[in-house]
């Protein structure tokens, strides 16, 4: 008997194996090879034909704290996410709890959220800087009829980071109302009918029942954003490339000029290496703490 | 009894894009009494609870509770609570903020809510079950938690809507107890909605039974039972439900009638002495007695009840009396015929 028990074990452990390998290959392939790769190549001076590659440890990575470049591109990033996030996820919601309330045209509300996801960046971008354009562009006109002067939205440094965070709200809204929409299905009916007969008000419904009940959701959603707010730079070279005087330039967009413009591959490294990092902690902190304050049906 | 009843719904209609929900719903219900709306799924009998409860608005007709006219009002306007068929428990809460939920709405101070939630548990013997969630409880304690909800609303209307449905049988059985105790107890009216006969005949002192959006038939329990006005009261109401013989089959009725029986009323003859002559179907053994399905091409439901254990093989053919001063007859529409 337990010699059989012992050989169904194996045989199911074997299974448990051969189903995880694909997965496991193509991760450590495409994921954390490169990963490892990158960190390596991070601790390696640039070559040229002079000064061949050579170990330098930290060295790239204390070149990039002593480049002021290196902290405006970190602040402007900070700031690109502290209102992105926030921004569209109260966006997202908002327009969810009404897309999921009882009115007409439900379905074409829904359909005209979603299209700003469905558009591919680079023709987003393209869209808005018809909008942003000075004197021909949609805004300038709109202001020029209330006698506004022109501006130019995306040429100053003022403005411009304002501009890029405007287009990402407008194209992340839609997709995090999507999820939003799908959880706020999920909450039986009779819920609110039950709230309704003890006389709550929908806004406390809302904020009792609700928000907690999308507290998954809302840890889902935030997480991505955090990492949208990293890797969205599409719109940057079509809108800015990181000007005015960089001052809409961000962490990926840096990373891809230091790269592919400088060919400075190891600092561009460091910097990839530093991303990783600071992500994975976050994304740690959100699903370690987060999760023990979250309601899961 | 009151000359005012506590609840009056008047030639309530509901239709939904022309589809028939609920019509001609003519009810009152007497202050203390526990109602049971009774009917096959899609009758429209939850219909007229939500109704009756205000999260849907009629398109013809009155609602009055206790004396006030509500048509137009919200449920929570209404002076009345709920108990929801699957429980409407908020997930996330914990068993006793479920409970006070509503309190909390209602800015009930604090020491009066755990006072409310303290009698309540101690009502549905959930003293110890304050800090679970409902994930946590098990079917029959997740319904008791519904049910001290309504309790601490302190309502005297309280509306069940197929309280017992999600409950296995066992359970069934000790919680309709429960709940007909807690109202005689509390005093409260109850609004009952169920589908199953047994339940709307042990609990209720009046039933409602409901068919396609219109009332059937509304009486006491042991009205249905021996006086159905029509012969799908018959055939819904009691286990095993009345018998339907066509009037042909039996001497003395005339050709269009049909002819109920209950299953008491039929006795088992002599061979060649009875008014029918059946052919067994099967024999289901219910310890103190034995349901005998019988068949015969001018009937249905057919069944002898037998003491204890009885077991004819299927195909055998028997004879069998009907106790002519109990049958019922019933006109080609169905509709009982009044007797003498």
């Amino acid at each position: 008997m337990n010699k059989y028990a012992n050989q169904e074990r194996r045989r199911r452990a074997i299974y448990g194996y051969l189903l995880l390998t694909p997965a496991a290959v193509l991760l450590s392939l495409f994921a954390f090879y490169p990963s490892v790769a990158t960190l390596w190549s991070s601790m390696f001076s640039r070559g040229t034909r002079r000064h061949p590659t050579e170990f330098v440890g930290a060295g790239n990575y204390n070149d990039l704290f002593s480049d002021p470049t290196f902290w405006l591109v970190v602040k402007n990033n900070l700031f690109y996410a502290g209102i992105t996030i926030p921004l569209s996820m109260f966006i997202a919601l908002s327009m969810a709890l009404w897309a999921n309330s009882k009115i007409s045209a439900k379905g074409f509300v829904r359909t005209a959220y979603f299209t700003p996801t469905v558009l591919p960046m680079i023709a987003a971008a393209n869209l808005w800087l018809f909008f942003y354009t000075p004197g021909l562009g949609v805004l300038d006109q709109i202001g020029a009829l209330f006698g506004l002067p022109s501006v130019n939205w995306l040429g100053q440094p003022e403005t411009a980071l304002w501009a890029i965070i405007i287009v990402t709200v407008w194209k992340e809204s839609g997709f995090f109302m999507i999820f939003y929409l799908a959880a706020l299905q999920t909450i039986p009916t009779d819920l609110k009918e039950a709230a309704d007969l003890e006389g709550a008000s929908r806004w406390t419904y809302t904020r009792r029942i609700v928000l907690p009940l999308l507290m998954p959701t809302t840890l889902f959603i935030a997480v991505n954003a955090m990492i949208n707010s990293v890797k969205l730079i599409d719109h940057l070279f079509i809108l800015t490339k990181g000007g005015p005087s960089d001052s809409t330039k961000l962490i990926l967009y840096y990373i891809w000029e230091m790269a592919f413009a400088f060919f400075d591959a190891p600092h561009a490294a460091a910097m990839t290496i530093m991303v990783l990092l600071v992500l994975g902690i976050i994304a740690a902190v959100q699903f370690f703490y987060m999760d023990k304050r979250t309601h899961y049906q | 009894m009151s000359a005012q009843p506590f609840v009056v719904l008047d030639g309530i209609a509901k239709r939904w894009k022309g589809a028939l929900g609920v019509q001609d719903i003519c009810l009152t219900i007497e202050e203390g009494s526990f109602v049971a709306l009774l009917g096959p799924s899609g009758c429209g009998k939850s219909t007229t609870l939500r109704l009756l409860a205000g999260l849907e608005t009629p398109d013809e007709g009155r609602i009055m509770i206790d004396g006030a006219d509500v048509t137009h009002r919200p449920a929570s306007a209404r002076n009345l609570s709920m108990v929801f068929q699957s429980y409407a428990l908020f997930p996330h809460l914990s068993v006793a903020e479920n409970v006070m939920f509503g309190m909390k709405v209602r800015r009930v101070p604090k020491a009066e809510r755990l006072r409310s939630l303290h009698r309540a548990m101690e009502i549905t013997g959930l003293l110890g079950f304050e800090d679970r969630k409902p994930n946590e409880l098990s079917g029959g304690q997740r319904q008791r938690v519904a049910l001290a909800r309504a309790i601490v609303a302190g309502q005297r209307l309280c509306l069940m809507d197929e309280p017992l449905s999600n409950l296995d049988a066992k359970l069934r059985h000790a919680v309709r107890k429960d709940i007909k105790k807690l109202q005689q107890d509390l005093g409260i009216t109850v609004v009952y909605v169920t589908h199953d006969q047994t339940e709307a005949m042990s609990m209720a002192d009046k039933v409602v039974l409901m068919r396609d959006g219109e009332i059937q038939q509304i009486g006491t329990p042991e009205q249905l039972y021996s006086q159905p006005e029509n012969t799908f009261a018959a055939e819904f109401v009691g286990a095993p439900p009345m018998a339907l013989i066509d009037g042909a089959a039996l001497p003395g009725f005339s050709d269009g009638h049909t002819i109920g029986v209950r299953a008491e009323n039929i006795v088992l003859a002599e061979t060649g002495q009875g008014d029918l002559q059946c052919r067994v179907t099967d024999c289901e053994f219910l310890g103190a007695e034995t349901f005998i399905g019988l068949q015969h091409p001018q009937a249905r439901g057919l069944t002898l009840k037998v003491a204890g254990l009885k077991n004819i093989p299927a195909g055998q053919v028997i004879d069998i009396v009907l106790a002519r001063e109990t049958l019922l007859s019933f006109d080609k529409e169905g509709r009982k015929i009044p007797q003498g």
